[in-house]
């Protein structure tokens, strides 16, 4: 058949799936069975505080609903949502059952051009009470998904689809020329820098992995995606593990490794099933363990799943929990490029960074430019959810144009990014641009793309004091700076909130934050004063509020 | 974490094999469940965290007989075993109550109010009712927040009345 039938695609990631996402796609499944049209459970479609989200796709044009009126949970009667779906999948199969019934033809076209009775029918459909999110929509308009590209189409549980969308393309391209040095220097031209937050050029990361002598290096794909209120690495794994499969065996044969490591964090189940499912796919079909797409590839990947520690999410952590130990990070040089797992000259990207290699392979160094970041926008926002927008966009076209700004009656006060490495940017600050560069002039980072709205409902303190007690909590207490100053630091913020405090214990807090970043063993202490310093900066209005009159 | 910890089904195993009661029985039972993921990995001391984990979905816990056996088995000081258990927060070394009720402290829960869910639930005897209350630092699903995962399941929105609502139905 040269068109495709009218296709449902389900939002099934975790997001959709905890709003009766599942529910909706089997109502779905039995209203059409006997017809068709089909019905398809597919990754991250968007904005998900729309969801349980539904597109429908007849011919060419698709249409995106949003179906929050289904969605479980604050609503005590569990019976509505129940409801709710049988009245959609009602309207379904009247639908269906009349398009198809149709006189005029059943199922069949006359021109090629125009649609089938039954795909007027479906084009027509409109599911109760449901938002129409349209194509025009800023929060779908303005994105541009390289990362994403699939995420939403294919059914992430099955391999043929990813492949018919373009899975394993680029990794068959380069097995074929046979030039690891030629994807090396394809990076290297390219603007791309790991995703992970740390930002460091991802070419040069991968030269100095190829450049160590000697057989049994390691690929290792960091998926311990521990920053609280992000989670475009998830979105990732659930709607796209090919691609990120795809990035690391293209690594294995840039760099010449043998084996390979996913290391999930276990806060995402559905990522880890799917995980298990594509590497056991990929296996079957030839693109991960031995003579890969039919070379002398060899690559074995093995999924590590942690245990809760959101150090692990630092590169050296997370090698010595590869290893079965404690996940305790250690003094670098040597980095893990010259020492890594088990010893091994070791290479860590973080999900979407292989996620976007093939991407970038495809469509060269010079037609990727400054390349694209996924961000996952939350808190004080009207729409929240997972967007994948060009490296650059400003902050206010994010936050305000795509995720139509606080809620109503409220003003955006703040907007927090980089999680709790970390600060924020103030409304006044929103044109700037989101990359490494302008965001580290505002005193934050980039980081991995989390981005938690702030309204003026927010004490500014009282996230700094979120963030100290996350980094007294999660600290692995091998460095005392770290161990200690989190400690001391939260116990300061905590008698300002108490209003308590006075201006001497506001200059010790002052005076301690550098102590804390500049003794610190590894990331996690150097960047835990960091939302505290940013807010001093931007709001200390909020901090002076709280002294008590000496 | 506790979110896909199957807790109730392993609690009547574990019981029987906490006291004591045919312990060689529960022995042999235990290197029958675990001996998949102990050959997978080779009895490699690298594998040791995936065991533990396999070993707490099976048991609902880890024990001290249960530690005892994976160092064995593994051929490593028990002091390692326990050291790198005790590291990491979904590690849990007794007997889980028949439910979990996990509330998400993660930043856009705690900008929507997760500290006054949490302090309003911490203030009920939900252990009296077999609910281990306990946090969860984000799993990525914050346009539900604040939200709970209540054995497994997430919900979306939660006040502290919705929540003792739900928990009220629950079977003990």
């Amino acid at each position: 058949m040269s068109r495709h039938q009218p296709c449902l695609r389900v939002c099934t990631a975790a997001s959709c799936r905890s709003r009766g996402a599942e529910a909706l796609r089997q109502g779905c499944v039995a209203s059409t069975a006997l017809f068709p049209v089909q019905v398809k459970g597919v990754g991250c479609l968007g904005p998900c505080s729309e969801g349980p989200l539904l597109a429908v796709d007849v011919g060419s044009s698709s249409s995106l609903f949003g179906l929050s009126s289904l969605a479980t949970g604050a609503d005590e009667d569990d019976d509505e949502p129940t409801r709710a779906i049988e009245a959609l999948t009602a309207t379904l199969r009247q639908t269906i059952a009349h398009g198809n019934g149709d006189r005029r033809g059943t199922g069949t076209r006359t021109r090629t051009a125009a649609l089938t009775p039954l795909e007027q029918a479906m084009s027509r459909w409109r599911p109760p009470r449901a938002i129409a999110i349209p194509a025009d929509d800023p929060f779908l308009a303005l994105q541009q998904r390289l990362v994403l590209a699939r995420c939403g189409r294919i059914d992430p549980g099955a391999i043929a689809d990813a492949m018919a969308a373009g899975a394993y393309r680029q990794l068959a391209g380069v097995l074929q020329r046979n030039d690891p040095a030629a994807v090396i220097r394809a990076l290297r031209a390219s603007s791309l820098r790991g995703r992970g937050g740390a930002g460091y050029p991802t070419g040069l990361k991968w030269a100095a992995v190829a450049a160590m002598p000697g057989p049994g290096k390691v690929v290792v794909c960091n998926a311990d995606e521990g920053d609280p209120g992000a989670f475009m690495d998830r979105t990732v794994l659930e709607g796209d593990p090919h691609a990120v499969l795809e990035g690391m065996a293209i690594a294995a044969h840039a760099v010449g490794a043998e084996r390979g490591y996913v290391y999930v964090r276990a806060e995402y189940p559905l990522a880890i099933e799917r995980l298990r499912r594509a590497i056991a796919q990929a296996e079957q079909s030839g693109w991960l363990g031995e003579n890969i797409g039919g070379s002398d590839l060899r690559f074995h990947l093995e999924l590590r799943v942690g245990a809760g520690a959101y150090v692990c999410g630092e590169e050296t952590a997370l090698i010595h929990s590869i290893e079965g130990q404690r996940g305790v990070p250690r003094p670098r040089p040597p980095y893990p490029a010259e020492q890594g797992v088990f010893g091994r000259p070791t290479l860590i990207n973080n999900v979407e960074t292989f996620a976007t290699i093939a991407a970038l392979l495809q469509l060269g160094p010079e037609a990727y430019g400054r390349g694209t970041k996924v961000f996952s926008l939350a808190g004080h926002v009207r729409r929240s959810g997972v967007l994948e927008v060009p490296m650059g966009t400003s902050l206010r076209t994010i936050v305000e144009t795509m995720g139509g700004g606080a809620p109503d009656g409220r003003h955006i006060k703040a907007v927090q990014t980089g999680g709790p490495s970390g600060g924020c940017v103030p409304a006044s600050a929103l044109d700037t641009p989101v990359d490494e560069v302008s965001l580290q002039r505002l005193g934050t980072i980039l980081g991995s793309g989390g981005l938690v709205v702030l309204d003026d409902t927010t004490n500014m303190a009282d996230i700094a004091a979120f963030f100290m007690a996350f980094g007294r909590e999660e600290s692995c207490g091998k460095c005392i700076p770290c161990r200690a100053g989190t400690v001391q630091l939260e116990l300061l913020l905590r008698k300002l909130l108490a209003r308590q405090g006075t201006t001497a214990d506001l200059a010790l807090l002052e005076r301690l934050c550098p102590v804390v970043s500049e003794a610190s063993l590894c990331g996690l202490g150097q960047s835990a004063p960091r939302p505290l310093l940013s807010s001093l900066r931007h709001f200390r209005a909020d901090y002076l509020a709280l002294l008590t009159t000496p | 974490m506790g979110a896909n910890r199957p807790a109730a089904a392993a609690t009547g195993r574990c019981a029987a094999y906490v006291h004591g009661i045919g312990l060689t029985r529960a022995m042999a039972e235990l290197h029958a469940d675990l001996e998949p993921v102990l050959q997978r990995h080779g009895r490699r001391p690298d594998g040791l965290i995936e065991v533990l984990s396999c070993a707490q979905e099976r048991y609902g816990y880890l024990s001290p007989q249960l530690l005892r056996e994976m160092a064995a088995q593994l051929r490593l000081p028990l002091s390692r075993v326990l050291g790198t258990a005790s590291f990491y927060h979904l590690f849990r070394f007794s007997p889980p109550a028949p439910h979990s009720c996990l509330v998400c402290t993660g930043t856009a829960c705690h900008a929507l109010g997760a500290d006054a869910l949490l302090a309003a639930l911490s203030a009920e005897a939900l252990a009296e009712r077999g609910v281990d209350l306990g946090v969860v630092r984000c799993i990525g699903t914050c346009s539900g927040a604040p939200l709970v995962v209540l054995d497994g399941q997430v919900w979306n929105h939660q006040s502290a009345d919705g929540v003792l609502a739900r928990l009220r139905r629950l079977r003990p």
